[in-house]
């Protein structure tokens, strides 16, 4: 996590990826928020933040921020690997609207929890891929929505420049881990164990069984 | 089947109207409950089935169990700090290193932390609205409201007519502005709303200062921990340095600066704990003094492994001592081994999953343990493989498995600990039972004993909340003794003499415990050639949620059901209030809301 910095006289953004990564497409909004850090320089007061499927835990960084811009994989009800961008009142809408992911009705209440405190973000922002697959356990992102991660990159960054008047500097690559190194997109893929000794099918209500 | 009696005693009788409830949670596997209640509405048979496939143990194969600490931490949005402990417990078990003093500590305090924190959030977030009715509290009186928390609770300085006027407003203000948000969801005129306006109010303005609270108070894992919102861990110790002349840069080690501010923050979650929860709970409970079901199997058997203790590595001083009670004797503790494999065994009879040819009845110790999915319904499920309308409970009908103590059913989680600790005479715990009983008695003008009033729903919220505040009570003792080691020179935070996986036997295996907040956490890893070669988790909810084992004994959740009277079987405000007793896990969503906000959960009358 880069920590929200105190830069005078700017209220803190927050870019949060949600999702688990453990399942497939479900991990895209971390990664794509691990892309962001390792790619790019953020001044003090834009944190990058990794928030798993924490749901009510997240509460305490999201108070009172000035742009709130959620990453996420999110069902619209669209083609698999669609870019989807909705704004303000639509975000909530968007995260509860179908109940496929584990941590999407969590975060709703997040938001609601935030209204009835009277600590909401100035703006909300939600930038989403529609998920091809979360129905692998275990693996890692589909190489359809993988290849949208500079795509949503760009949409984040211009979200920063327009809403927020943030300009980021690339950076160097691999100057900084993001995270812990074990569970980082590349080494977590890599080492996958194979489907012998990892099965990859489950409940056909919630798992269709992969290509095989 | 009509009527049957369990090996562990209970009588089932599945001939009346079938009730079914889906979710009830969606955390750790989503949770689906079928009731079948008589022609007054009393559940007389209950089937409880985890309908989420979660293998975790498959990914982990062949993995570096290093590692394994930042998988698990992924299982789970609420649980991270408990599996991830647990995990680099388990690895150190297997390769026998002991963690510094520093460490033993500042993980025992991260880990009390994070079970008040949870307790917290649990009480006020998901099961306070089980009891309390937040849209009555509109209606309140605050000078009611401020009386009633001055008898509760005197020692609360925020108690005035004005703060509770304050405090109504803003809640008015939410709901006329018709998001009502998480309020949308309950049933709020149902009758088992028992509450007056006024202590409707206490609780509303307590559960937005629990809110306001927690963020303070996960700045101690942001200090301790590192990288918030997941946590660091480490096989070895804890990966923060001490340098108590250092100074505040990020990333800095620990020094006494932030360890003061760590102990301001301690202090809070003792007086709120103190202050606010276990008063709440009592009153609350005070006015459900006839509802006491939900009891269940608490009242036969419970268990926990033990842990928190003074001194590390010697069980003896274990602040939770660990232990199983059988058929409500607390007058008997039998001990427990983790690494018995006669002890605990896991059992797949009623579960989706296959041990093999002629293994079907068999029980599986953890580091023999297997997990492979096989999922088929019964002959008399009703509905399709993927659309079910009603499981088979003679057959097969959940993701999670049966374990056991030496074939025995168990509850646990806090209450187990309290009973456990109650029925050892830990004196803490024995003062904080026997106060807070004082108090329910006396406002609720009842006579109840421990052995009446702990095992029930209320018991479970009750041993919670107490159990929050003696973790709060021992983070204290825990940072005192830290200062005093890292006085004596200590600065230790980590042991690495075999962090490099050539120092490690070819093959080992071991065992990490934990207290969780939502009962005994069990990972059991056994390592070949530096590598994960099987890893086992047997998680609380393993216990609480297990389906019927060969014998036909049923779980926590299936037993605390029974004998519940209903008001409204369309509302099941009864079967989410006990199970939610249980802390079934929350983060992603225990009211579940559609897109308008409008429904809590499918319940379906057949």
């Amino acid at each position: 996590m880069v920590v929200c910095g105190a830069e005078e006289n700017k209220k803190p953004i927050l870019v949060l990826g949600i999702g688990n990564i453990l399942w497939a497409d479900e991990g895209f909004g971390v990664r794509t928020v691990e892309y962001l850090a390792q790619h790019y320089d953020f001044p003090s007061h834009v944190g990058i933040m990794d928030g798993g499927t924490q749901g009510l835990y997240l509460m305490p960084y999201l108070e009172d921020l000035d742009t709130l811009i959620i990453v996420d994989a999110v069902d619209f009800g669209l083609p698999p690997a669609t870019v989807h961008y909705v704004c303000g009142d639509e975000v909530p809408v968007a995260m509860g609207a179908r109940k496929i992911s584990l941590h999407q009705t969590g975060f709703q209440e997040v938001l609601s929890l935030l209204a009835l405190r009277g600590c909401m973000p100035r703006s909300i922002h939600l930038v989403g891929v529609q998920p091809l697959t979360m129905e692998d356990y275990g693996g890692g992102l589909t190489a359809e929505v993988a290849a949208k991660i500079p795509v949503v990159t760009d949409k984040v960054l211009d979200l920063l420049k327009l809403e927020c008047s943030v300009s980021v500097i690339p950076r160097q690559q691999g100057t900084e881990t993001f995270g812990i190194s074990a569970i980082a997109r590349d080494v977590y893929e890599a080492g996958r164990p194979s489907e012998k000794e990892a099965c990859r099918y489950g409940d056909e209500r919630f798992l269709t069984l992969l290509e095989r | 089947m009509t009527t049957l009696q369990t090996p562990n005693g209970f009588t089932l009788d599945n001939s009346g109207r079938r009730i079914v409830v889906d979710p009830v949670t969606r955390i750790e596997g989503h949770l689906r409950v079928e009731v079948n209640v008589d022609h007054e509405n009393v559940i007389r048979n209950a089937v409880s089935t985890g309908t989420m496939w979660r293998g975790l143990e498959v990914i982990l194969r062949g993995r570096d169990p290093r590692d394994a600490w930042a998988f698990v931490e992924r299982i789970c949005g609420v649980c991270t700090g408990c599996h991830a402990l647990a995990s680099v417990r388990a690895v150190e078990d297997a390769l026998g290193i002991r963690v510094p003093t520093n460490a033993f500590l500042i993980r025992q305090i991260m880990a009390k932390v994070l079970a008040w924190q949870d307790h917290v959030v649990h009480f006020y977030h998901l099961h306070a609205l089980d009891w309390v009715n937040p849209i009555n509290a509109l209606q309140a009186d605050p000078r009611a409201t401020s009386q009633l928390q001055q008898t509760v609770s005197p020692d609360n300085p925020r108690s005035s007519p004005g703060y509770f006027r304050d405090v109504q407003n803003r809640l008015r203000k939410f709901v006329e502005s018709g998001q009502l948000g998480i309020f949308k969801n309950g049933y709020w005129d149902n009758a088992a709303y028992l509450l007056p306006p006024e202590a409707n109010l206490m609780a509303v303005t307590h559960y937005l200062e629990a809110l306001d609270f927690q963020k303070e108070i996960v700045k101690v894992h942001a200090v301790l921990g590192g990288k918030n919102p997941h946590p660091n861990y480490m096989v070895g110790g804890v990966p923060c340095a001490i340098n108590m002349d250092g100074d505040m840069a990020a990333g800095a080690p620990l020094n006494m600066e932030r360890l003061n501010f760590i102990l301001l923050k301690l202090q809070e979650a003792y007086a709120f704990s103190k202050n606010v929860y276990v008063p709440d709970v009592i009153a609350i409970a005070s006015y459900y003094k006839n509802w006491l079901y939900g009891g269940g199997l608490s009242a036969h058997n419970v268990m926990d492994y033990g842990d928190y203790p003074t001194i590390q590595g010697d069980p003896s001083t274990d602040r939770f001592p660990g232990g199983v009670i059988l058929n409500g004797n607390w007058d008997e503790i039998l001990p427990i081994n983790p690494r018995d494999p006669a002890q605990i065994q896991e059992f797949i009879t009623h579960s989706w999953y296959q041990y093999g040819p002629g293994q079907e009845y068999t029980g599986l110790h953890p580091w023999d343990g297997i997990t492979d999915p096989h999922y088929a319904l019964g002959v008399n499920a009703k509905g399709t493989r993927t659309n079910i309308l009603a499981v088979d409970e003679n057959a097969k009908y959940s993701w999670i498995k049966a374990p056991r103590w030496r074939g025995n059913a168990c509850e646990v989680g806090p209450l187990a600990r309290y009973i456990l600790a109650y029925s050892k005479g830990v004196a803490y715990v024995k003062a904080q039972v026997d106060d807070a009983l004082d108090r329910f008695n006396h406002m609720a003008g009842t006579a109840l004993t421990p052995k009446q009033a702990l095992p029930t729903t209320i018991g479970r919220t009750l041993a919670r909340a107490l159990e929050a505040h003696y973790c709060a009570h021992q983070m204290l003792d825990d940072y005192n003794a830290m200062i005093a080691n890292i006085k004596a020179g200590d600065l230790s935070t980590a042991n690495m003499t075999k962090w490099d996986p050539a120092t490690w036997p070819k093959e080992a295996k071991g065992v990490g415990l934990v207290a969780a907040p939502r009962g005994a956490l069990g990972h059991w890893i056994k390592i070949r050639d530096g590598k994960i070669e099987n890893y086992q988790c047997v998680v609380p909810s393993t216990w609480n949620g297990s389906p019927r084992d060969p014998r036909g004994t049923i779980g926590a959740f299936e037993a605390s059901l029974l004998g519940t009277p209903m008001v409204n079987p369309e509302q099941p405000v009864e079967i989410l209030r006990t199970l939610h007793s249980f802390d079934p896990c929350l983060a992603c969503a225990t009211h579940v809301m559609a897109p308008d906000g409008g429904e809590l959960s499918r319940v379906i009358v057949r």
